[in-house]
């Protein structure tokens, strides 16, 4: 093993500066906060990064007035034409500074540079040359001759993605002519208070984009204010339901981008060693931190013990650690918190009998980190096949016919993603059009564009983002 | 790993049969996956011994009509010393040349220790009686060949007809006697990542001790994703049999990043049990002076020009 060992090829870290405390951007300038300011924490090593400001009522009431100050004044009234320029322009400024947002995301979350440097920035500089284009052809969207944008838009965004859950946000709320205030999870605020200066460089007029950083508190206050006239919300179920339940009854329009438990559907004839690759590509990408992760894996029983074999073997290969290491494959978990919600769960797998695997692979001794895990023996009883886990743990379950595998695969509260295995199209076909799910992958997994709507069914949520649906959700018509 | 396993005594039909079984390949997810293993990043001390790897791998080719025992000769003493300034620097695995060459090459090389291989078998093209091709390998392993590169019937293969294939390639094996065996498959013709499975696993189940991507004079030549491919069919191979079968990519390899690259498919793919010149080779014939001229980078920490080392 030792014949072919690779060295360390850490990124340099010289790319970004980050500050020892930052503010609220509010009106196109950094503002102090009224709450008890926060740390950010490095999840590789478990350190403080930097203190961030929590916003307060004042504050939230603040950012909002400052959007829609900029909505009815600037950007509101502003043709397309010219609201495209402005997108364009921070799209080439994402690219052109996408080494250095790439090294912060990394670490600010957690994840390793490959994925922020070859997944997360191409895609965040791609949404907003997609909306730019957008812009001024909103007419044509299918949704009338004269949409009109809502107003100021709310929006709440969570760790895993930081910097492209942002873009998915942002980019078709201003093409649309609608201003925002952002709030990012608290552990993972920099990417987005790095965007603010992404907005100034771009000469973005004040108070058209806010980001209010804070937590759960702040993320409340902003969807119950009276002045916003849209909700948009990315995280959990829970926190999603409690949203709904604040918006219901007002003018407000919502849309909730929440939890999944997306089954990877393996027939026996499948290409094995690409299904195998994207089983691994389905629950380890991003640390299993994936909302439309594929963390049910449904095999044929007639492939299943060749198919779990040649899983393990593939995992083995996994290189788990330093998340700004150019070969790290999986990185660590965002927060201490999560970490003890991935124990809690995968202890709960074993005590309910399924058994549990995971490579042997030496963790780094400080900061978070959950070795990838395979369980098999899974029923769809226990709770690891049916709640959400947020990391890098898979559930394998079989099944023996096409019908089985739609029902085991449907039969979750869930309804984000799924994928399909086979050789065979018109069987992937038959299965596409009877799972109930936003996304369905056809030997393929967590591919995403930002022309492709994205978005779920049941307690996934609704609304769609991306793509020509993805506009509806921020235009009147 | 695998539950795949030849059936004994299959006819035409059989082992038809059993090729079409065999788990179909994905190209996207194929390319895909290769793409991915290409951005592992090689460095300083894993480099060095990567390079020193992959120069020991290296079966220094040249396969052209114009080819002379002259220029044989010097590449038989630029494979026994790569680099005449550095002595640390291995010797390649072994020199390849045209059947009617083979004897200049084994006397150049006599006390080396570095192999002989030939393409015998009508190559490139492989078009010629089975008898023509037989008497081709007899010739060169008589004159002291100690691997035989053969190419298949691509023809016969991609009509279908694996029983002729499968036929040829058992009886060069034997006409081979103790010389190596390595089946070139010309995946650039056989066009489908299906087909270059198929034919992996046709030629190991005939005898092959390597599987060989291409003869260099077709294009596409050697891919990473095809080549990842044919690793996946050798660890397939081993686990339903036990045999271990080598992989040769050649043709179109140049550079250091390249071979690294090949370096990285191996060690994840097939495993780091492949990483050995036995079991892992690169059909190439440039490919050497950029291998040198890296190493001699990261020996002293400056470029020197492609003329500080030998032409051939």
């Amino acid at each position: 093993m030792d014949l072919f060992a690779y060295a360390p090829a850490p990124e340099s870290r010289d790319v970004v500066d980050i500050r020892p405390s930052y503010g609220l951007f509010v009106d196109g300038a950094f503002t102090d906060g009224g709450g008890e300011p926060f740390k950010t924490v490095e999840p590789a090593t478990g350190e403080a990064l930097a203190e961030v400001a929590s916003a307060d009522a004042a504050d939230v009431d603040r950012a909002v007035a400052a959007a829609r100050r900029a909505y009815e004044t600037v950007w509101g009234p502003m043709s397309g034409r010219d609201r495209a320029k402005y997108l364009f322009r921070i799209a080439r400024i994402l690219q052109e500074r996408s080494r250095e947002l790439a090294v912060l995301e990394s670490i600010d979350n957690g994840k390793p540079i490959r994925e922020s440097r070859d997944v997360d920035l191409p895609l965040v500089a791609a949404h907003f040359f997609y909306h730019a284009g957008w812009a001024d052809k909103l007419g044509h969207a299918g949704l009338g001759a004269d949409p009109r944008p809502l107003g100021v838009a709310a929006q709440v965004i969570p760790w895993n993605f930081p910097l492209l859950m942002l873009a998915w946000k942002i980019a078709p709320a201003l093409a649309c002519g609608n201003t925002v205030v952002l709030k990012p999870a608290e552990t993972t605020p920099l990417t987005a208070l790095a965007f603010a200066d992404v907005c100034r460089q771009a000469d973005l007029p004040p108070g058209v984009v806010n980001i209010i950083t804070g937590a759960g508190e702040t993320g409340r206050l902003l969807v119950a204010h009276d002045g916003v006239d849209k909700v948009a919300f990315t995280g959990s179920t829970e926190v999603g339901r409690e949203i709904a339940r604040t918006v219901a009854g007002t003018r407000k329009r919502l849309t909730l981008e929440l939890g999944g438990k997306a089954a990877n559907i393996v027939f026996d004839d499948a290409p094995l060693d690409q299904a195998v690759e994207g089983v691994v590509n389905g629950i380890f990408f991003n640390q299993g931190h994936v909302c439309c992760a594929g963390s049910r894996l449904l095999v044929q029983e007639t492939v299943a013990g060749e198919f779990l074999d040649r899983l393990k073997a593939r995992m083995a290969t996994l290189r788990v650690g330093d998340p700004l290491d150019k070969n790290t494959d999986v990185g660590a978990i965002n927060s201490a918190a999560q970490l003890a919600r991935i124990a809690d769960l995968a202890d709960a797998g074993e005590r309910e009998g399924a058994e549990r695997w995971s490579p042997p692979c030496d963790l780094p001794g400080r900061g978070y980190w959950f070795a990838p895990t395979l369980f098999t023996g899974v029923a769809q009883s226990h709770r690891i096949a049916s709640e959400e886990i947020f990391g890098p743990v898979l559930s394998a379950l079989t099944f023996r016919t096409p019908q089985e595998a739609v029902e085991k695969a449907n039969n979750t509260p869930y309804g984000l993603s799924a994928g399909v295995w086979s050789e065979k199209g018109s069987r992937t076909l038959w299965v596409a059009e009877r799972l109930r799910a936003g996304v369905v992958w056809a030997n393929t997994f967590n591919k995403f564009d930002p022309a492709a709507p994205f978005g779920g069914y049941k307690e996934s949520g609704h609304g769609r983002e991306g793509g020509r649906h993805g506009l509806e959700a921020y235009l009147e018509h | 790993m695998s539950t795949e396993t030849v059936p004994p005594g299959r006819g035409a039909a059989g082992l038809r049969a059993f090729l079409h079984g065999l788990p179909g390949v994905d190209r996207v997810g194929a390319d895909e996956r290769a793409a991915r293993l290409a951005t592992r990043s090689i460095k300083t001390t894993a480099k060095a011994q990567a390079i020193d790897l992959a120069i020991a791998m290296v079966d220094l080719t040249t396969l052209e009509g114009a080819d002379t025992p002259g220029k044989v000769r010097a590449l038989c003493a630029k494979a026994a010393r790569p680099d005449p300034e550095d002595r640390s620097v291995p010797p390649v695995a072994a020199v390849c040349v045209y059947s009617d060459l083979v004897g200049v090459a084994v006397e150049a090389l006599d006390g080396t220790g570095i192999g002989v291989a030939s393409v015998a078998t009508a190559f490139p093209s492989g078009r010629a009686p089975l008898d023509a091709k037989l008497a081709d390998v007899r010739a060169a392993v008589a004159a002291g060949a100690a691997e035989i590169d053969m190419v298949i019937d691509r023809g016969a293969f991609l009509s279908g007809d694996y029983a002729t294939v499968d036929a040829e390639i058992r009886a060069v094996r034997e006409a081979c006697g103790d010389a190596h065996l390595k089946v070139i498959l010309e995946t650039g013709e056989l066009a489908t990542y299906d087909n270059a499975r198929r034919a992996s696993w046709l030629a190991m189940d005939a005898g092959a001790d390597f599987i060989k991507t291409s003869t260099g004079k077709v294009s596409p030549a050697a891919t990473l994703p095809v080549t990842l491919v044919m690793l996946e069919a050798v660890r397939d191979y081993r686990a339903a049999t036990g045999r271990t079968v080598g992989v040769k990519p050649a043709g179109g390899i140049r550079t250091t990043k390249d071979a690294l690259k090949y370096l990285v498919l191996v060690n994840e793919t097939a495993g780091p049990d492949w990483l050995t010149p036995d079991l892992f080779r690169l059909g190439a014939s440039s490919l050497l002076n950029d291998l040198l001229m890296q190493r001699r980078k990261l020996t002293t920490g400056v470029y020197s020009g492609p003329d500080h080392f030998t032409l051939d």
